[in-house]
């Protein structure tokens, strides 16, 4: 449940949005600033700490070993995780993750997963056997709004720092070795939300907007344009035309976060 | 300006029914001049007014209602009571002992305890707070006797009938005390258990068959038809 | 992500299962099977198999979750252990928690929430069988259980699913093409509002091929949106054949 926001301030963002304006003086397809600073967490194979105006996420990286999954047994597993930390944010419950975060850890999930960014078959070490297992944790440490696209980007940015052990297979056994490889990392997912405040589409939301919005729509694409991820949450909707004009806008929005971030 | 569905026309949720300077009724709602239906019934266009019919709806109280309801919980100063509605309605004590009552003294649950049936009369409701109820009128308390048929509530018009045509036919047929809770609970108390199933058969009808015409005429033959069984099988009981 | 690429539509254009690439899986819906509910509905789409069930407007346990100015949707979706190849534990999973929600959210915009302050419904969705495209078909069934249960709302809410396997845009997709194909997008969408309500996807989609695809779906869900209409009427239609 989203905390209660004094109706005064309701109408106040609604009626400057309408105008195409925004409280913060974005315009609404405008970003907050950006701040991405890797490698943060010395004990993670990968880290990173993203800023999207005051929300603050971290993502940290572990790898380990394991088995695979049964109907996938020459590729490594990828296990994306989010947290909620109650001190972020006077909304957050201490407790296991419900489905506020577990939405959030399943779309980041996707935007890796599926725009392929870790080459699965060769995070295999013994067929059936053994295979590496990437965790990605997110941590969100101040919400204001939007952790959707905050934490993708320190998920990916992570991934991008992150330097896994060698190993040696001997017989069933892995050795692992002293020494350290970059691990590789294909592609470069951007998630974008859209808010729907009356009829207008709003990029990167933060928390008063978010509370007074009637859906949001996240598409998530790839460095070649394509769509890999979409998600649809709030209790409101979109219009078939809406989805293609926030589809496109995604596109060169992700485009523009490559840029800026020399992705 | 036009409508798009025939008079008594089966209508489902988010049908168009109407387009132009039309009044949205019961059950229909407007959005840049026209009128959909928000549930499953009959469309009626009555002068500049669209109105569904529901088919099947819950109870939601009104100031007056009589209805009927089971005592859920005995509290310290009144009763729970379940008017199968989304909201549960409360009984004060005061409503029911005329003296100040002594908490300490009255066991309230000697006089309705949980499981009771009560007729009363709905005298406070508001979106902020539980219907309130009262027995203090002549024909509302206690229900001791007789058996409760529920129905969906928009059906109770059609159970009460033109000018109180049905309800009147089913008591003169069937020998049957009937008092209709406007929350679609029934009481029926007759002569006989079979008097009772009578009434009960024909009110079941009613709700099933509401929507289709020539309502009264089938009921009070399916009455007549159900009697005629009923004196056939006490025939045979007594020859063997 | 299989061993094998298996081919998914032969020479002829047609899918596994006979359908041509725009044709939907066969659909039954039942409208009120379930006695004790204030509403319900069950579907068949292919061989999933799935129920639905609405309690309420009532009062809402626990009581500290009542909302003053609305109704509280609570939805649960829910796998049998039976109903997929490998058992499927009981206890919910993290997919299902997802599910759960964006089910909820595809079905709150088309309820009139702020009719009835301080109350809750509950929507109970059993997955009986899968066989791919199960959130959509509950979204079908549970929209056609609360207008079942009499809840005032604004439109049914129809879903349906596009994908794409073996490089073409498809229907409808069921399990073996979900698991195989490389997109799947789920659409519930309000038909006579054309209001989108459920939009998710994944796998990878150029702008065209997602464009087609939505579209694709759109069409399924008016296809579905029809069916629907036909279960909740024939459910007081069925009296009259029976009485004449």
């Amino acid at each position: 449940m989203s905390s209660i926001i004094v109706s005064l301030k309701r109408k106040q963002i609604a009626e400057f949005i309408e105008k195409e304006k925004r409280l913060d003086g974005r315009g609404l397809l405008d970003y907050r600033e950006i701040v991405v600073e890797p490698g943060v967490i010395e004990r993670a194979e990968g880290s990173a700490r993203v800023l999207l105006g005051k929300t603050e996420v971290l993502a940290g990286v572990k790898i380990g070993i394991g088995k695979p999954y049964a109907d996938t047994p020459n590729e490594g597993v990828l296990t994306v995780n989010a947290e909620l930390v109650p001190l972020a944010s006077p909304t957050f419950d201490p407790g296991p993750p419900k489905e506020n975060a577990i939405e959030l850890a399943r779309v980041v999930d996707r935007g890796i997963r599926e725009s392929k960014v870790l080459d699965f078959k060769k995070l295999c070490i013994i067929p059936s056997k053994k295979v590496l297992v990437v965790f990605v944790d997110v941590y969100v440490l101040n919400h204001d709004g939007n952790l959707i696209d905050a934490s993708a980007l320190a998920a990916l940015a992570a991934l991008l720092n992150t330097k896994m052990f060698n190993y040696e297979v001997e017989g069933d056994e892995v050795k692992i070795k002293s020494d350290l490889t970059q691990l590789p990392v294909r592609k470069h997912p951007i998630a974008v939300t859209f808010a729907k405040i009356g009829d207008k589409l709003i990029v990167d939301p933060w928390l008063e907007e978010e509370q007074i919005i009637d859906a949001r729509l996240t598409v998530t694409t790839d460095d070649d344009g394509n769509i890999c991820a979409m998600q649809k949450g709030g209790n409101g909707y979109f219009t078939p035309k809406e989805v293609l004009k926030a589809v496109k806008t995604a596109r060169e929005k992700a485009k523009e976060i490559r840029k800026k971030l020399k992705w | 300006m036009s409508t798009f569905f025939e008079k008594r026309q089966l209508v489902t949720p988010g049908d168009m029914l109407a387009e132009g300077t039309y009044v949205a009724g019961e059950n229909t709602y407007k959005k840049d001049d026209k009128i959909y239906a928000s549930r499953l019934g009959l469309v009626e266009y009555k002068d500049k007014m669209v109105n569904v019919v529901a088919l099947k709806a819950f109870y939601i109280p009104k100031l007056g209602d009589t209805v009927i309801g089971v005592i859920v919980e005995v509290g310290f100063n009144g009763w729970t009571v379940d008017i199968h509605s989304p909201y549960l309605a409360v009984l004060r004590a005061s409503e029911v002992l005329s003296r100040p009552f002594r908490p300490q003294e009255n066991d309230l649950s000697k006089v309705l305890n949980a499981g009771d049936l009560v007729i009363a009369k709905i005298i406070a409701y508001d979106r902020s707070h539980d219907p309130r109820l009262t027995v203090g009128e002549p024909g509302l308390g206690k229900i001791t006797r007789g058996q409760i048929v529920k129905i969906t509530p928009t059906k109770i018009p059609r159970v009460i009938g033109r000018n109180g045509s049905m309800v009147s036919m089913i008591k003169q047929e069937t020998g049957s005390h009937i008092i209709l809770g406007q929350n679609g609970l029934v009481l029926i108390t007759g002569k006989t258990l079979e008097n009772e199933q009578l009434a009960i058969m024909a009110i079941q009808k009613i709700e099933n068959e509401s929507h289709i015409s020539g309502l009264t005429d089938r009921i009070a033959q399916a009455i007549k038809k159900e009697k005629a069984k009923q004196k056939e099988e006490v025939k045979n009981e007594s020859k063997t | 992500m299989s061993q094998k690429h298996e081919k998914l539509i032969d020479k002829k254009g047609l899918r596994l299962d006979g359908r041509k690439p725009e044709e939907l899986r066969s659909v039954q819906i039942e409208v009120g099977i379930l006695p004790n509910a204030d509403g319900s509905a069950y579907i068949q789409q292919g061989k999933n198999k799935i129920l639905a069930g609405v309690y309420g407007p009532r009062e809402l346990h626990p009581k500290h979750l009542a909302l003053p100015d609305r109704t509280v949707l609570r939805c649960r979706y829910h796998m049998a252990p039976f109903s997929v190849q490998e058992r499927k534990s009981p206890a919910p999973s993290r997919r299902e928690i997802e599910l759960s929600k964006v089910i909820r959210e595809s079905l709150e915009p088309s309820i009139f929430l702020e009719y009835y302050p301080r109350t809750g419904i509950d929507l109970f969705i059993e997955v009986l069988q899968a066989d791919g495209g199960t959130r959509c078909a509950s979204i079908t069934a549970a929209s056609l259980a609360l207008a079942d249960a009499g809840i005032p709302m604004q439109d049914l809410v129809a879903a349906c699913a596009a994908g794409k396997i073996d490089d073409i845009v498809v229907l409808d997709l069921m399990d073996t093409e979900d698991k195989i194909g490389s997109a799947d997008v789920p659409v519930a969408l309000m038909p006579n509002l054309n209001a989108i309500t459920l939009l998710q996807m994944d796998g990878i989609l150029t702008f065209e091929e997602f464009e087609k695809a939505v579209n694709l779906a759109l069409e399924g869900c008016r296809k579905i949106h029809a069916m629907q209409k036909e279960a909740l009427k024939t459910k007081y239609v069925n009296v009259k054949e029976v009485e004449e």
